[in-house]
């Protein structure tokens, strides 16, 4: 509804301006090596995961207002603000564990674009849900499917780490070359495949239910559990990429370098499953329209 | 058998239980997927020819890429991964069982050094009271361990956890399971979809894909058929239909409404609403005022007819709109004075019944009545595989967290004299999650030390 002036989209402003402070410091931790800084930067992305806690309660309490009693997951909006605050939940949880800091310079900037694509370039009105959206299926597939993407995030950006640090180590530039210095925030590459497997950990199980979920769904709302309808399919895609990717663990050879291309690869068809087919593809699925 | 035979069968043996094989099934998987989802699936020769030149066409045709899922090659795929999945657990299975199960009681030395949790310690009490004191401890803060005496030394082996192994052969065989059910759906089940105008009723379905009728031995009726909006929008709210059905001339449920995401069942056929149209050409009812003698006729007509006018010319209803602009109803409505001259055009709406007045017209037109019948679009589905899918999803999911987050550990223990003393030598190992097991035998190592030195 045009004219729209939402506390919420305030609140979802001042949590991508904590992300991208935070993105920053990450970044100058990694230059400086100073560990306040990253203290610092870990403090802020917990106020920015607070922040978005409270936009998406702020437009669930709204839409409520509005007399529409609905969870905040029904447009694409919505689950692009939701995917932010799933992204910073897995990695802060990852980081109490690991206290790995460097990671936060490669996992921050994925939730800071999206925040900021939500908040530059998508449409943040309000909306009753239309017939096919009423149901409480989608709350349990909506969260389960992006509480597994953000896990992939988290894996894609310590991959990515993963990849920088030993095709440095290869290149045999040692330490002590200005590069190296950067390198010496990182995490060993014993701990970032370590992060990348256990992130996978995570959000294959989530993955597997967010499908399982999905397929329930389907055939409580159309009859048939399954249709190859393409989100549907590339769903299925990513599932089969990081089945390949746990397998991978088993077989000498795939360990290493090419999990983290999985990872990496997995986690742009990813991507590709949650924004392309709607972007690009036509299908069922109705968040891009 | 010929020695060159066995060779081939082991060969093949190898093959299918080769995890390279199914990295490899996979990712072929994933990239033949994605085939299906750049092509529309499932459209008519006529709708692909428009997209694709005649060569293309018949090349994916050929490739079966217009129903790829279903195809010989795609469901070939499938096999392959199946018996990849069969030939792995037949070969790793018994391993597993055995290692659980027949667990080794006497561990040797090379054992020990397969472990990262290792302690050796030499105490000064005897051989019995240390046995005594670790299997204690052992029990209370582990699992009671097995205590096998080998000549001077006594081995002790404990285990927690066990049955995690098995959790990836759980979710294995789910995935087995999850393709047998969606087979018996696809031999014993149909999918069909039918379209009912309100007010009658039907007894067979449509199949999808063009398979032709299908008897649904009773009978649906549709009473009625509603869509609402929300107010002020053009965004809808509800589609919902009146579904009677009537089996061997009874009534078995009886206007029950079927709205999308809560379908109707009975006898194993589900009907979901999906889809609805208009049926024929509406009616409309209107009252129409003669502006000079306040003459008030009321009159219905159907869309596109010509009707005389009280007091001379006629009018027809040229176009219409079951919504316009969110405001309900609205018809074009075209007056044709009795001269002959050129039709005067206006637009009525139904929810404003005096706004016609201020056309100033020699007739003021309400609308009353806008008689739209609907047919309502339903899927129709018969899938007896679908219990079987849920429990193959439920193990798939108890399976994973299982494997995932279980784990199984190890301790054994060697008591040998050594000397005069008594030497103590603890291992153990954890199949997955080894950092938090590294921290509890650390824990338990510390208790072990105090206990015997005190
Ligand atoms: C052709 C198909 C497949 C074969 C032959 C296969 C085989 C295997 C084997 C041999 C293992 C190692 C078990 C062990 O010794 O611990 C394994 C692990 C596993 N498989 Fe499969 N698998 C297949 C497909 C799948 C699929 C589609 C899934 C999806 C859920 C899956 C889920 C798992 C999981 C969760 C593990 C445990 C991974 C880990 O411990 O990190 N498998 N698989």
């Amino acid at each position: 509804m045009p004219g729209q002036d939402l506390f919420s989209t305030q609140i979802f402003n001042y949590t991508t301006i904590a992300y991208f402070v935070s993105m920053v410091l990450f970044i100058a931790f990694i230059a400086t090596r100073n560990k306040s800084v990253a203290l610092v930067a870990t403090i802020i992305a917990w106020i920015g995961l607070g922040l978005n806690t409270a936009g998406i309660y702020l437009r669930y309490a709204e839409s409520a207002a509005m007399g529409f009693r609905q969870a905040p997951l029904s447009n694409l909006y919505e689950s692009v603000v939701f995917f932010g605050w799933s992204i910073l939940l897995i990695y802060l949880l990852f980081d109490l564990k690991y206290k790995q800091r460097a990671v936060g310079a490669f996992v921050m900037p994925i939730a800071f674009i999206f925040m900021t694509w939500a908040q530059l370039r998508l449409n943040d009105a309000i909306a009753p849900l239309v017939p096919a959206l009423q149901s409480n299926w989608l709350t349990y597939h909506v969260i389960t499917c992006f509480i597994g993407y953000a896990a992939f995030a988290v894996a894609a950006g310590v991959s990515v780490m993963y990849l920088i640090k030993v095709n440095k180590e290869d290149d045999g530039s040692s330490s002590s070359s200005p590069a190296g210095g950067m390198l010496a925030m990182f995490p060993s590459t014993k701990i970032l495949d370590d992060i990348n497997y256990k992130a996978i950990m995570v959000g294959f199980p989530m993955l597997t239910l967010g499908i399982v979920t999905g397929a329930a769904w389907a055939n409580y709302a159309w009859g048939t559990y399954w249709s190859w309808d393409p989100k549907e399919t590339w769903s299925l895609i990513v599932w089969f990429i990081y089945a390949a990717f746990l397998h991978a663990r088993f077989t000498r050879g795939w360990v290493g370098k090419k999990a983290a291309y999985l990872s990496i690869i997995g986690f742009a068809a990813t991507i590709f499953c949650y924004l392309g087919v709607n972007l690009l593809l036509s299908g069922l699925h109705s968040y891009g329209a | 058998m010929s020695a060159q035979n066995r060779t081939f069968g082991t060969a093949l043996w190898d093959f299918f239980c080769s995890l390279k094989l199914t990295i490899a099934l996979l990712i072929i998987l994933s990239i033949t997927s994605i085939i299906g989802t750049v092509i529309q699936q499932g459209r008519t020769p006529e709708q692909y020819l428009q997209v694709y030149s005649e060569r293309t066409y018949q090349l994916f045709e050929t490739l079966n890429f217009f129903d790829m899922y279903n195809s010989w090659w795609f469901l070939s795929l499938l096999g392959l991964f199946s018996i990849n999945l069969i030939a792995c657990s037949i070969k790793r299975f018994p391993r597993v069982w055995k290692t659980v199960y027949e667990p080794v009681l006497v561990p040797s030395d090379s054992l020990y050094k397969t472990f990262s949790n290792i302690e050796e310690m030499v105490v000064a009490e005897s051989q019995a009271q240390v046995r005594e004191k670790i299997v204690s401890q052992l029990s209370s803060k582990f699992a009671a361990p097995v205590v096998t005496q080998e000549g001077e030394k006594t081995h002790l082996f404990a285990q927690k956890g066990g049955y995690s192994r098995f959790g990836v052969y759980v979710t294995h065989l789910s995935i087995l399971i999850i393709l047998a059910g969606a087979m018996i759906g696809s031999i014993f089940g149909f999918k069909a979809y039918v379209n009912i105008v309100e007010g009658t009723e039907t007894n067979t379905v449509w199949a999808r894909g063009g398979g032709g009728d299908i008897d649904l031995g009773f009978t649906v009726r549709a009473d009625s058929f509603t869509v609402e909006f929300y107010e002020g929008t053009s965004r809808p709210k509800l589609y919902q239909t009146l579904v009677t059905v009537i089996d061997n001339g009874e009534v078995v449920k009886d206007r029950r409404p079927v709205i999308v995401n809560d379908p109707l069942k009975y006898k194993g056929i589900v009907f979901y609403q999906s889809s609805y149209g208009p049926a024929g050409d509406p009616t409309f009812g209107f009252r129409i005022r003669n502006r000079a003698t306040d003459e008030v006729a009321e009159i219905t007509v159907r869309a596109g007819q010509r009707v005389p006018l009280p007091g001379g010319g006629s009018f027809r209803v040229a176009d219409f709109t079951p919504n316009y602009q969110a405001f309900g109803p609205a018809a074009r409505v075209e007056v044709f004075p009795p001269d002959g001259a050129r039709p005067r055009s206006f637009v009525v709406l139904q929810a404003f019944p005096d706004f016609d007045m201020q056309r100033g017209g020699e007739h003021i037109f309400s609308m009353t009545n806008f008689g739209q019948r609907y047919f309502t679009g339903l899927q129709v589905a018969k899938d007896p595989g679908v219990w079987v899918v849920w429990i193959g999803c439920t193990l798939l999911i108890v399976g994973s967290i299982v494997a995932f987050c279980l784990s199984h550990r190890r301790i054994w223990v060697t008591i040998q004299p050594v000397g005069q003393k008594t030497g103590v030598k603890i291992g153990g190992s954890a199949h997955r999650n080894q950092a938090a097991f590294s921290i509890f035998f650390d824990d338990l190592k510390k208790g072990l030390k105090d206990e015997l030195k005190g």
